[in-house]
């Protein structure tokens, strides 16, 4: 019976395995901007999924051409360029900033500015109004406080 | 701004997001945008599916043209298929780029269900499917008679898509192919 689950345990570890291929790098370097480029590049058709995390077969094909064109020597922004020259900025999970994508990365400042502006005239509003009380209103205020309270 | 004003802020805010939000019910967001709209169609040195001669770029521009990537272990070209032969019977030019596939499946297929294709651009490494960045299957591209990508349209071409997005720009495409 053990010896039953532990062969279908392999099984599955060799299935597990084969699910996305590995690449022989020249030098460690290249394997590391290969992980890093894999991560950032993001698949045209499982739209969520980095290339390195997808299994569809245009992830795969990016994958291949990915690990060529680094050992081919090609330099990080070369890889970018090719891949945006034919899938787009959306292929890019950090697009470059240009009239594009100016939105894209300028709308979290502005909206956090906006943010901290609307607090700081509310913070200053509240101030102004609070504790600076007309001399009618100062009188009538000081005859509350006098008067016994009816319900205590 | 005046305190009766400021009871409506959140009225507005509500219509605004409302308004973003309505705009993305109609939207798909798995349409991307091709980025080689307006660029030309990619060279390549490929071979022809029916007899293995070279094919080039220079084999397959000059007028204006579809150009289908299609495969046999894709299921909605099946669906996709008869409208295409539909297409082709009327007299518009389409090539197919077989797109990681078979060439003997490939050559099946079109035996049993008709062969719509000018000529067929083996593309079985999906190369060409890179450099024109293609996806998935079906993709249809209007290329003009400058051999320029003006139009991809991913997914099955059927009566509808033809209509309404595709034939338009094929005239315009074909008016300027004809003015001298």
């Amino acid at each position: 019976m053990r010896a039953c689950v532990f062969g279908v345990m392999l099984l599955l570890s060799a299935y597990a395995a084969a699910v996305i291929e590995t690449y022989e790098f020249s030098t460690p370097a290249l394997e590391a901007r290969y992980q890093l480029l894999s991560e950032e590049l993001r698949c045209p058709k499982c739209q969520n999924q980095n290339i390195a995390d997808s299994n569809a077969p245009i992830s795969q094909d990016l994958r291949r051409l990915l690990h060529q064109q680094l050992e081919a020597g090609a330099s990080n922004e070369e890889i970018l360029e090719f891949m945006v020259a034919r899938y787009g900025e959306f292929v890019r999970y950090r697009p470059a900033f240009n009239a594009v994508t100016a939105v894209l990365w300028l709308a979290p400042v502005l909206l956090l500015l906006a943010g901290v502006g609307g607090l700081l005239l509310l913070l200053r509003g509240r101030r102004q109004s609070g504790g600076s009380l007309t001399a009618e209103e100062e009188a009538r205020l000081a005859a509350i406080l006098k008067s016994p309270e009816k319900d205590a | 701004m005046a305190p009766r004003l400021k009871l409506f802020l959140p009225l507005a805010i509500f219509v605004v997001l409302a308004g973003f939000l309505f705009r993305g019910l109609s939207l798909d967001p798995m349409e991307l945008p091709s980025a080689l709209i307006d660029k030309p169609l990619p060279a390549f040195s490929l071979t022809a599916l029916a007899d293995g001669r070279a094919l080039t770029r220079d084999d397959v521009i000059g007028q204006p043209a579809l150009f289908n990537v299609w495969a046999t272990w894709c299921i909605s070209c099946r669906a996709e298929h008869p409208y295409l032969q539909q297409l082709a019977d009327s007299g518009i030019p389409i090539y197919g780029i077989n797109y990681k596939d078979e060439d003997e499946a490939a050559r099946r297929w079109l035996q049993e269900l008709g062969d719509p294709y000018r000529a067929n651009i083996v593309d079985r490494e999906g190369s060409l499917g890179v450099d024109l960045g293609v996806y998935g299957a079906p993709e249809t591209y209007l290329v003009d008679g400058d051999g320029v990508i003006r139009y991809r349209h991913v997914g099955v071409v059927d009566d509808r898509v033809w209509r309404d997005t595709l034939e338009p720009l094929w005239r315009e495409v074909l008016a300027l192919a004809q003015e001298p």
